[in-house]
């Protein structure tokens, strides 16, 4: 099986999806108007609602909402076989993100641009609103605690990434200072600052970098785990302008850089992907199929995490209302880009399937190790870049990815804790300083408390992330569904997705509960508790509101 | 020739504008917030001293010295004064 037929046929599935799919939701069902005056122009205030050029307005979107979680769950999933996870990837990107996506911005648009945690409230009840903050929180809290020891592990198994990735800061530093008060022009910074990321990308393999392996009593997982939180703390506190906006810009530009040139070296390269279509034989321990599979891919189909980017900051800076089919379902449609390019990097990055199946052996372990050492392999047979090199690219782009999505969600939980501060008149909760440490206390307790001295109690809890990152993304498409039901559209395309969402994140709750029971894992078990009642709560919120408003409609049609 | 350079003249300053709007467009929200929180302190200071209100702030003003003494110098240079005006404020 050439990766080229994967490559077209992902791509050009999506590609159909967005000419033909999107324009269908947008006329008949979300009924986009050219002439509906947006948020943008109607608040504007040069602050948070500024109308925003589209394609702008696309690169923030897409670039927001990419963390590493595209990357981490198809290249963990395809474990059962390239065949599962392409298909779940391609479908649920054009019939399920693209709508949801879509739907969140074009819901918020619709109604103020208010956030979708604000418009559950409104629009289904403030029960719903709370399932709502208590998701959002242990979503969060996941992410944080993940990506620590996702990046962790990056480090500690490319020694040669070290130096590029710490050196992506200085970059950072270096060219937010360039821009602000050198007040240089930004295609030349830019120009400056991708050269010098790529320079260090270069030179990283021969500098490379690795922690004793005790350091102070702790393995070199642990050091880095500490390490990172300490930077994200520092990072979430220092002004935006410091180092998060150039950092973040940066990345972008290395995620399209990035991902055109994994592109063209499979199309020039052509692997065969030597990974089974469907693996019949998968390791012990691996979880069944179904449903497992729909929440280990997040991010790469659909995910909750997206509507909170498109009704938090996207829906504000919305020009014209046609324009959230080209922000939100093409965003969808990059990120399914992403996931499929994770797919074919680890399916066809290996030599032969003895190659693929000493990196699948058991479930977890393939993940991001497989993706960069796949994609390397793709990367230098495709455009002859030395293999260590494309290594050092790839874990740097994943690394920089879980990076800033570490260190904006730490600044995130802070907010919820000074929130928490304020309402139950906690001061010095509700300082910036002391809310950083409680959320940085809590990812350590997570890391360390799950997972023992080595700090990786973050992986052992990401299926529970799929499943409250699922149920997020159910709540939006309820607010969605809701709306359209008022309106008297149709609401299959979105009732589909929610009702499919609701039974597999309760399936895989219900099984995983069973797991942790039998393990005599307690603390996960208590998680996995709270998220099964949060998607219990929302299942019987989305029975609720619907037959209300079918009996509305109907007593509004008897009078 | 010249057509060529002025179009391309043109498309540099296109993609720049492009450029800036996507660099800014995260973050311009939290950076207009602290630019107003900053001409709102301003703006207390400056009223304050007008209206004979002692400054609660002015006994921690020394330990903003390192901080505002570079927008101080950038200040007098400005209004042309080639040294600092003042005896106890000397930045160059």
């Amino acid at each position: 099986m050439s990766a080229i037929l994967l490559l077209v046929l992902g791509l050009g599935g999506m590609a159909l999806g967005y000419f033909l799919y999107s324009r269908f939701i947008a006329k008949v069902i979300y009924k986009v108007d050219e002439n509906f005056r947006t948020p943008a122009n109607e608040f504007e205030d040069g602050v948070d609602f500024v109308p925003t050029n589209k394609f702008v307005l696309w690169g923030h979107h897409f670039t927001s909402v990419a963390g590493a979680a595209p990357i981490v769950g198809p290249a963990i999933a395809v474990i059962w076989g390239w065949l599962p996870a392409f298909l779940w990837v391609t479908i649920g990107t054009i019939f399920f993100a693209g709508v949801h996506d879509f739907g969140a911005i074009w819901a918020s648009v619709r109604n103020k641009a208010k956030s979708i945690g604000t418009l559950t409230g409104e629009v289904v009840g403030t029960r719903a609103r709370s399932i709502f903050t208590i998701v959002i929180f242990l979503v969060l809290l996941m992410v944080n605690a993940v990506f620590g020891v996702v990046i962790a592990r990056l480090l500690i198994n490319n020694p040669g990434s070290v130096v590029p990735v710490w050196g992506a800061i200085a970059v950072a530093l270096v060219i937010g200072q360039l821009i602000y008060r050198g007040k240089m022009s930004l295609p030349l910074v830019s120009l400056v600052g991708v050269v010098a990321l790529y320079f260090l990308i270069y030179i990283g393999p021969s500098v490379p970098v690795s922690l004793p392996e005790q350091v102070g009593g702790l393995s070199d997982n642990a050091a880095w785990i500490l390490i990172l939180f300490g930077y994200a703390a520092i990072a979430s506190l220092l002004p935006v302008w410091v180092l998060l906006q150039p950092r973040d810009y940066i990345n972008g530009l290395q995620l399209f850089v990035g991902l055109i040139a994994l592109y063209a070296a499979v199309l020039i390269g052509n692997p065969t992907v030597v990974a089974p279509m469907i693996n019949q034989d998968v390791p012990a321990g691996t979880p069944s199929m179904i449903p497992l599979l729909f929440v280990t891919i997040a991010c790469g189909a659909i995910s909750g995490f997206h509507g909170l980017v498109a009704s938090g900051t996207t829906s504000k800076q919305l020009r014209r209302e046609p324009d959230a089919r080209f922000v939100g379902y093409f965003g969808a449609t990059g990120e399914g880009a992403l996931a499929l390019a994770a797919i074919i990097a680890a399916t066809a990055g290996f030599a032969s399937l003895a190659d693929w199946q000493a990196v699948y052996t058991s479930f977890g372990q393939g993940g991001v190790l497989a993706f960069v050492n796949g994609g390397a392999t793709i990367l230098s047979q495709g455009t002859g870049l030395d293999a260590e090199v494309a290594g050092t690219m790839l874990t740097v782009m994943a690394a920089l990815f879980a990076g800033t999505t570490m260190d904006t969600g730490l600044r995130l939980q802070r907010y919820i804790f000074q929130e928490w501060g304020e309402i139950y008149n906690v001061k010095w909760m509700s300082k910036a300083a002391p809310a950083t440490l409680l959320s940085v206390g809590t990812c350590l307790l997570l890391a360390f408390g799950a997972g023992g001295a080595d700090g990786s109690g973050g992986l052992l809890i990401w299926p529970l992330f799929g499943t409250s990152n699922q149920l997020l993304a159910g709540l939006t498409l309820l607010v969605v569904t809701v709306m359209l039901v008022r309106r008297g559209t149709p609401t299959i395309y979105t009732v589909v997705p929610l009702i499919f969402l609701l039974v597999m994140t309760l399936y895989a709750l219900l099984i995983q509960l069973k797991g942790f029971y039998t393990k005599g894992d307690w603390f996960l078990l208590t998680l996995d508790l709270v998220v099964l009642v949060a998607a219990i709560l929302v299942s019987l919120e989305c029975i609720a509101s619907l037959r209300r408003l079918k009996q509305e409609r109907q007593q509004s049609g008897a009078s | 020739m010249k057509d060529t350079l002025t179009r391309l003249k043109y498309w540099y300053q296109r993609a720049s504008a492009a450029g800036a709007e996507y660099y800014n467009a995260p973050y311009r929200a939290a950076i207009a917030r602290a630019k107003r929180d900053e001409d709102d302190l301003f703006m207390l200071l400056v009223f304050g001293e007008m209206m004979g209100i002692p400054n609660p702030a002015s006994w921690y003003t020394l330990e903003l010295q390192p901080l505002l003494l570079e927008r101080f110098h950038d200040w007098h240079k400005r209004m042309g004064m080639e040294r600092s005006p003042l005896d106890n404020m000397r930045c160059c």
